[in-house]
């Protein structure tokens, strides 16, 4: 398989230190251990925002470091966990004297290592609070599996905590903030072809022409059903009716409507899938008052989509709308 | 016979040449139910931990373990360098200062280290992981030790054991970790975790016997 890199296992710290050329006026990028944070880290008296997760998933999460979203990104190897040393690491560069939050998606790999980071964090009387993103509905919740998985809604969380970081909101507001966020988001994601992982060199899945792939998750990991092709009417149906039956979404509600692509599909079809997901929720009296729509939580070269519903309320509509200043993302500023 | 300084980084060193030679087929028992890095993971892991043995040489069988945990848990990544992290990071704890070991301390070593990575992991027995070779292993050790075995024969047996717990992964339901999303589909392939940690207990049985053969 055809990759713009130097060596595999070069990827990782090759494309830092792209992002530290690019962004190094407001990131900055250790390469021993990896992490990113913001260039004025810490910042005094603010709950500092730390999340972190394999590589391959770009612009998430290093590129939405910066004012009014993450104080630091912790990547690992492509779609492999990073390690607690990093996050320490990130930690301590990142606390500003009124605690970190951790922003962990639901894997079991980010899970074990964040939690012997932030043992390890409190060892050295750093205050840290995590909280788990588990927004994927095509994955059975339920005490015999690892748990729905953390997708689309960390991004969600990422800058709506980080808007209430900005407005020093303790750490405990920040934290109950992020579980708010998480309960009240659900995503699903398919794929229309597979991802290469760089040290691998070969698809991860196959998955023939006139197949796709419903449920996947960001790694390639299996989802609900193997599908033969369909249009974008019946694809968004599939998606977006398990998230709406999931959230309860009722006539009246207002939603934050965030279409993703898996880093393979373009533009266009986003905005194609957006249109069809517009008449599905408006056919159920549910309003987009906010939306998001491009690549930001992607998988490598995948083609293929995700969808994401945020019921909003006030508060976070608010806080969704304060300004960010990121490299992923910026609005308002 | 007693477990000397030497004995333990040849351990090491014999699981890490073993991780080297199966490599691929770690990789490919996950990649049938996981993320397809097991053996990857466990190889970068090891051989820094081998590396990090030679650079700081001594005699105490404590600090040389933690310094494995340690590297471990920087290297590995995914759900591999916490558990492995923890396992020798709980072992070290009852052996800080030693230099020579005697088959109960032993015991009580590994015992140690598997229930640091049941803590860590929060997983149960038969949920097809790497407790189910790990837990039969500390079982039949123990039994050994306690029976009087002599320290070859108490290490075979952990050996035995956690093959023959590895093998019963195989028509288990996966419960944690990527493979339990599969549900039903995960029945049929022998978890990458319990093979490795199979190959653990192995790496510690083959030291002794080659020792005692030259």
């Amino acid at each position: 398989m055809k990759k713009l890199i130097n060596n595999p296992e070069d990827v990782v710290t090759d494309a830092l230190k792209g992002i530290q050329a690019a962004h190094g006026d407001v990131l900055k990028v250790a390469i021993d251990p990896h992490y990113i944070c913001r260039a004025d880290a810490p910042v005094q008296g603010k709950v500092a925002l730390v999340s972190g997760g394999g590589s391959g998933h770009e612009p998430m999460h290093g590129g939405f470091v910066g004012p009014g979203m993450l104080d630091a990104a912790c990547p690992g190897e492509v779609f492999t966990s990073p390690t607690p040393d990093q996050m320490l690491e990130a930690t301590k560069a990142v606390d500003g004297g009124a605690g970190v939050l951790h922003i962990v998606k639901n894997y079991t790999g980010d899970v074990l290592n964040f939690e012997m980071a932030a043992d390890l964090a409190r060892e050295e009387d750093i205050e840290v609070e995590a909280v788990v993103i588990d927004d994927d509905v095509a994955v059975q919740d339920s005490l015999y599996t690892a748990g729905r998985r953390g997708v689309g809604a960390t991004i969600l969380a990422e800058k709506i905590c980080g808007a209430a970081a900005e407005d020093k909101r303790s750490l405990k507001e920040v934290a109950d903030l992020c579980r708010k966020v998480n309960g009240n988001a659900r995503s699903m994601g398919m794929a229309l072809t597979s991802c290469v992982v760089p040290a691998a060199g070969a698809p991860t899945f196959d998955l023939g022409e006139d197949e796709m792939e419903i449920g996947i998750g960001i790694h390639g990991e299996p989802g609900r059903e193997r599908i033969a092709s369909a249009p974008a009417t019946e694809v968004v149906e599939r998606l977006a009716g398990p998230i709406v039956e999931d959230l309860s979404l009722q006539q009246g509600d207002n939603v934050l409507a965030f279409v993703n692509s898996m880093g393979g599909t373009p533009l266009i079809e986003l905005y194609i899938v957006f249109n069809e997901l517009t008449k599905l929720l408006s056919d159920r009296g549910v309003n987009i008052v906010r939306n998001l729509i491009g690549p930001y939580i992607t998988s490598l070269e995948m083609a293929g989509c995700s969808i994401t519903l945020l019921k909003l309320d006030d508060e976070l509509t608010r806080l969704w709308d304060a300004p960010v200043t990121t490299p992923g993302l910026t609005k308002g500023a | 016979m007693a477990v000397q300084y030497a004995d333990v980084v040849a351990w090491i060193k014999g699981f890490a040449s073993a991780i080297e030679a199966n490599k691929g087929y770690l990789t490919q028992l996950d990649s049938a139910i996981g993320d397809a890095d097991h053996g990857t993971n466990m190889h970068r892991g090891f051989q820094a931990a081998v590396q990090k043995l030679e650079d700081s040489p001594g005699d105490d069988i404590g600090a040389a373990l933690k310094g494995v945990g340690m590297t471990l848990v920087s290297k590995i990544g995914g759900a591999g360098g916490p558990l492995y992290g923890t396992f020798f990071m709980q072992m070290a704890s009852s052996l800080a200062g030693k230099s020579e070991l005697e088959a109960d301390d032993w015991a009580t070593a590994v015992e140690a280290g598997v229930k640091g990575v049941q803590t860590r992991g929060k997983a149960e027995p038969e949920e097809a992981t790497m407790l189910d070779a790990l837990l039969p292993a500390v079982q039949a050790l123990k039994k050994a030790v306690g029976a009087g075995s002599s320290l070859d024969d108490a290490l075979l047996a952990a050996t035995e054991a956690a093959e023959a717990g590895m093998k019963a992964t195989i028509p288990m339901i996966a419960r944690k970790g990527r493979a339990s999303y599969l549900g039903e589909r995960s029945v049929g392939h022998q978890d990458p975790g319990a093979t490795s940690s199979y190959l653990l207990m192995k790496a510690a049985s083959d030291v002794l016997e080659t020792k005692n053969a030259s």
